[in-house]
């Protein structure tokens, strides 16, 4: 039988644990990709050598459907991979992975498809590719050539498992919350439909915009105290929070086109200050 | 003289970029070798998702050994003369050699091996490539598309010896990423395609692009499909499989009842699948999707998971398509107020009613017939209102096509939602001009508007700026005023748009009524000149694009103060037959004749004639002073009545009295009267040619 979705966690972890990776929970903070986990973000800066893998889980607000859809989810997980310097054999790393969970590559149609990939809210940006697995995009590969505007040296490679759907790709199941979550007899849905239901109605309906915009605020005012204190760490979990009150903001619809930018490049500005005060503490 | 052979094996190369990195590496390998002085063959060059190659065939063994003697100065020349001498030879004075008195550098150059100027061809090559994006990686400083695994470089069976960045140039490199994962060994130019395909790559793009296009029609036919033949996609899966292998697929029948458009594009773009047809034509519910391997099932659990993957995209389409239609157009063009735009034009909205506005008045001043002004006005106002559409948010190169589609489902007229579809037509070179009344209307109105908008406002392309595709939207405009044969004045619609411009947009009103006024009128003359001259430009590159000879267009258009296009197009089509004919090319002969005559006596103007101007009239000059007599107003009447091919007729009819006058009749006569008379007869002929078109800018 396949990989149930906690069993797919379980062997990239074990793969990766092998290959000398730091093994991290997920942070404890709301986030919109893995990549925005200090242990990416701020490790991919500076000299030091860095592994390490994690499961993070991240909020899209606006990607909510109600819990309706198949395919989209307001939440879901991300498996998380980075390796400075990037190894040579990093691309044959990741396909022993894709071996490791089941897919024989002589079966399936695995791809390399150019993605460059950019997080304007971080300054940062890569090349690479998303990886396809039978044209599904199972992985995006990058390599850091940036972050919070500073070059990365040396370079991190990421690789981003989006689990929903690998899991769905190796389970064959069309629809996400019909998932084996283990072997238990339990799936996706019972534990997280309701989530999907709720946060949905809360993203798109319910949340206090008049507080979130309060939030957003004080999010940008306390990640200032912080870097005035030299703390890059604290100062950059506030840029992560402004980001997520940002997202949620987005999905009210209560943000126009113009002031979009603006937000982005706020959150942008806060994101870059950490990394520096980051850089400068670590002596990069 | 040997072969060359250079393979760089790095990660996966964007499809999008071998074409050009293919063409790059030829034409800078050409130049380094020729700046070396090596000399070789042809060169090909070929590329795979993992590999970039050049193959250069006969390249000479060494370099030819050379001696060049220059000369200097005199030995007792001032000081700085010789410093010169030294610093343009890159010499010391002791190696300067003199005789009798003067200095001679003698620079001879020995021979190099070829592999020694292979290797810096290499080495700059790979320093300094035009990628148009490109990486480091690890802890290094090299820069490539992707992480650079290998380099196989060998002259013959040679290896040409060159490191670059910690990796040494060798013979072996790697097969199929999973048919093939060890190394393997080549001997040179002359096994390495041979050798690669049996490790299952296909080395040469253009046979893996003909085994695509023909395996993929293949395979489809064999399904009972018909595949929808699109080149971009072959070249692209080209470029991402170095085995490819098309396989069909098939999705629900459920959806197609998504817009075409969508379910081709999401296939095409995200998926990059080529889409089918049934026999009746629609679309069919499978496709043709290529792998990069020879799968040990046979391709069947590809095949199942690409349809799946797509199964999910269409869900999601159809998703976004149920809601898009739940929502009328007329509400969706509401939210239009909240987009921008322009900073300065205002909102979405106020384009709307700007467009409105222009696209009535297109049809109630007759300048677009046959279109019901309600019905143009409904399409112009629910033209935009897709953008803010899910479905056009998740596809915005589908704008239109979905306002469209909507239209229809919600009961719109045919005519209203043909006109909401192709009112951004024509988008490009080879893209059908709209005849539909009513969507000639809105797509004029469309594109007019934005070209005197921008214009209004001193938002003019130059050089190679054209945010805004200025000049795309004027080709379009011209291609519609051509196709649907529309009079119109491009100053009443600039100045009907500077009305409007002023009345819609905020703080734009004037202050002082008459100031205003005045202050407008001088700024519309001057705007109307910028944007006449913007569309003489397009129009004569239009013109030239539909293979219309330059100077023909030159000739035409020089007589300026034509401001009607359909007018000036006519006159140079006439023009463009005529010239073509017998009489056109003599005629042509005899105007440059007269005119060089004319110029070389610098006869600019008619001189008035002294006595005895009717004296020694030879009966040559007679008859062609009778026949522009003749020609002359039957021109004129037919330029007034736009029969340019009768003004042409007019013209040839001067053929014959003109050659027979330049056989008989002596210009330059010795008696200055008949000089005069006969100079100023020319003079005539000249310019009765030139109202018509002028005939100087024409080449023989």
């Amino acid at each position: 039988m396949s990989l149930s979705f906690q069993d797919l966690i379980l062997t990239l972890q074990q793969y990766w644990g092998g290959h000398g990776c730091v093994l991290l929970q997920p942070y404890d903070m709301e986030m919109g990709a893995g990549t925005f986990h200090p242990a990416t973000v701020l490790r991919a800066l500076g000299p030091d050598p860095w592994k390490c893998a994690y499961v993070q889980p991240c909020r899209r607000p606006t990607d909510g459907r109600y819990g309706e859809n198949p395919n989209r989810l307001g939440a879901y997980y991300q498996f998380q991979v980075v390796l400075k310097p990037s190894p040579d054999d990093l691309q044959d790393l990741y396909l022993g992975s894709l071996t490791a969970i089941g897919i024989d590559p002589l079966k399936h149609d695995i791809r390399f498809v150019e993605d460059d990939w950019e997080s304007p809210t971080l300054g940062a940006w890569g090349l690479g590719w998303e990886v396809w697995c039978d044209g599904m995009e199972v992985t995006q590969f990058t390599y850091f050539q940036q972050v919070g505007g500073f070059e990365c040296k040396p370079v991190t490679g990421e690789l981003t498992y989006g689990l929903e759907r690998l899991a769905m790709y190796i389970q064959g199941v069309d629809n996400v919350f019909d998932l084996r979550f283990n072997d238990a007899g339990v799936t996706y849905g019972d534990v997280f439909r309701e989530n999907e239901v709720e946060m949905s109605a809360y993203n798109f309906e319910v949340a206090d915009t008049e507080a979130l915009f309060d939030l957003f605020k004080k999010a940008a005012a306390e990640c200032e105290r912080c870097l005035a204190a030299k703390l890059p760490i604290p100062a950059y979990e506030q840029a992560i929070k402004a980001s997520h009150v940002f997202n949620t903001l987005q999905a009210r619809g209560v943000i126009s086109v113009a002031e979009r930018q603006a937000y982005i490049g706020r959150v942008r500005d806060l994101a870059k200050a950490a990394c520096a005060a980051w850089l400068e503490r670590a002596g990069g | 003289m040997a072969d060359f052979l250079l393979e760089l094996l790095s990660e996966e190369i964007p499809a999008r970029m071998q074409a050009k990195a293919r063409n790059d590496l030829a034409r800078w390998f050409a130049e380094l070798m020729a700046a070396g002085g090596l000399t070789h063959g042809a060169i090909e060059t070929y590329s795979t998702p993992r590999r970039l190659v050049l193959i250069a065939r006969d390249v000479a063994d060494a370099t030819v050994a050379s001696r060049e003697e220059l000369k200097g100065p005199r030995a007792n020349a001032p000081e700085q003369a010789l410093e010169g001498f030294l610093r343009k030879t890159g010499l010391t004075r002791d190696q300067l050699e003199q005789r009798d008195g003067v200095y001679f550098a003698v620079i001879a150059r020995d021979g190099r091996a070829a592999a020694e100027v292979l290797a810096e061809t290499i080495k700059r090559i790979v320093a300094e490539f035009p990628w148009p994006k490109s990486m480091r990686w690890a802890d290094g400083t090299q820069r490539w598309v992707r992480p650079l695994h290998g380099v196989v470089a060998m002259l013959g069976e040679d290896i040409v010896p060159v490191e670059i960045d910690g990796i040494a140039s060798g013979a072996t490199t790697a097969g199929h990423r999973f048919h093939h994962p060890g190394a393997i060994t080549v001997g040179g130019a002359s096994d390495y395609i041979e050798k690669l395909r049996a490790c299952h790559v296909i080395v040469d793009q253009a046979e893996r692009e003909a085994l695509i296009r023909d395996g993929a029609a293949k395979a489809a036919a064999d399904a009972g499909l018909t595949l929808l033949p699109d080149e971009g996609l072959v070249v692209e899966n080209a470029g991402l499989t170095e085995w490819p292998v098309p396989l069909v697929g098939r999705f629900d029948d459920d959806f197609l009842d998504v817009p075409r458009e969508v379910i081709v594009l999401t296939m095409r773009t995200n998926q990059k699948y080529f889409a089918c047809t049934a026999s009746d034509g629609g679309l069919a519910p499978g496709f043709v999707c290529v792998a990069n391997i020879a799968a040990n099932d046979g391709g069947q659990a590809i095949a199942q998971g690409n349809a799946r993957v797509l199964a999910a995209r269409l869900a999601d389409a159809r998703f976004f398509w149920e809601q898009d239609v739940k929502v009328p157009l007329e509400s969706q063009a509401k939210k239009l107020d909240g987009i921008v735009f322009h900073e300065k034009l205002g909102t979405v909205a106020d384009k709307v009613d700007r467009v409105a506005r222009l696209a009535r008045w297109l049809v109630k001043d007759g300048i677009v017939k046959g279109a019901n002004p309600d019905q143009v006005e409904r399409a112009a106002r629910l033209a935009k209102a897709d953008l803010v559409t899910g479905m056009v948010g998740e596809f915005p190169e589908l704008q239109g096509v979905i306002g469209g589609y909507l239209a229809a489902a919600q009961g719109e007229p045919k005519a209203v939602a043909e006109a909401i579809r192709d009112h951004y037509k024509p988008v490009g070179q080879g893209d059908e001009a709209p005849t539909a009344p009513v969507t000639v209307a809105v797509a004029l109105a469309d594109k007019l508007d934005s070209i005197c908008q921008f214009f209004v406002e001193g938002i003019i392309p130059t050089g190679s700026k054209d945010p805004f595709a200025l000049r795309r939207q004027a080709l379009g405009a011209l291609a519609i005023i051509i196709r649907n044969d529309l009079r119109l004045s491009i100053g009443d619609v600039l100045a009907l748009e500077m009305g409007s411009g002023a009345g819609l947009r905020a703080g734009k009103k004037p202050s002082k009524v008459d100031e205003a006024l005045t202050a407008r009128s001088l700024d519309l003359i001057s705007k109307l000149q910028l944007l006449l001259d913007f569309l003489t430009e397009r129009l004569k590159v239009q013109q030239r694009d539909a293979g219309v000879r330059h100077d023909i267009i030159d000739a035409v258009f020089a007589l300026g103060e034509e401001h009607d296009i359909v007018r000036l197009l006519a006159r140079v089509n006439a023009l463009q037959a005529f010239v073509e004919t017998a009489d056109g090319t003599n005629l042509l002969v005899a105007y440059k004749r007269a005119a060089n005559i004319l110029k070389k006596e610098k006869w600019e103007e008619a001189r008035r004639q002294a006595q005895g101007e009717r004296s020694g009239v030879e009966a040559e000059e007679a008859a062609l002073a009778a026949a522009l007599d003749a020609a002359e107003p039957t021109a004129s009447a037919a330029i007034d009545q736009e029969d340019f091919t009768g003004a042409m007729a007019a013209l040839a009819s001067l053929r014959v009295p003109i050659d027979t006058f330049f056989d008989k009749v002596t210009v330059n006569d010795a008696d200055p009267a008949k000089r005069e008379r006969r100079l100023n007869l020319l003079l005539r002929f000249r310019d009765a040619v030139n109202r018509v078109a002028d005939f100087s800018r024409i080449e023989s």
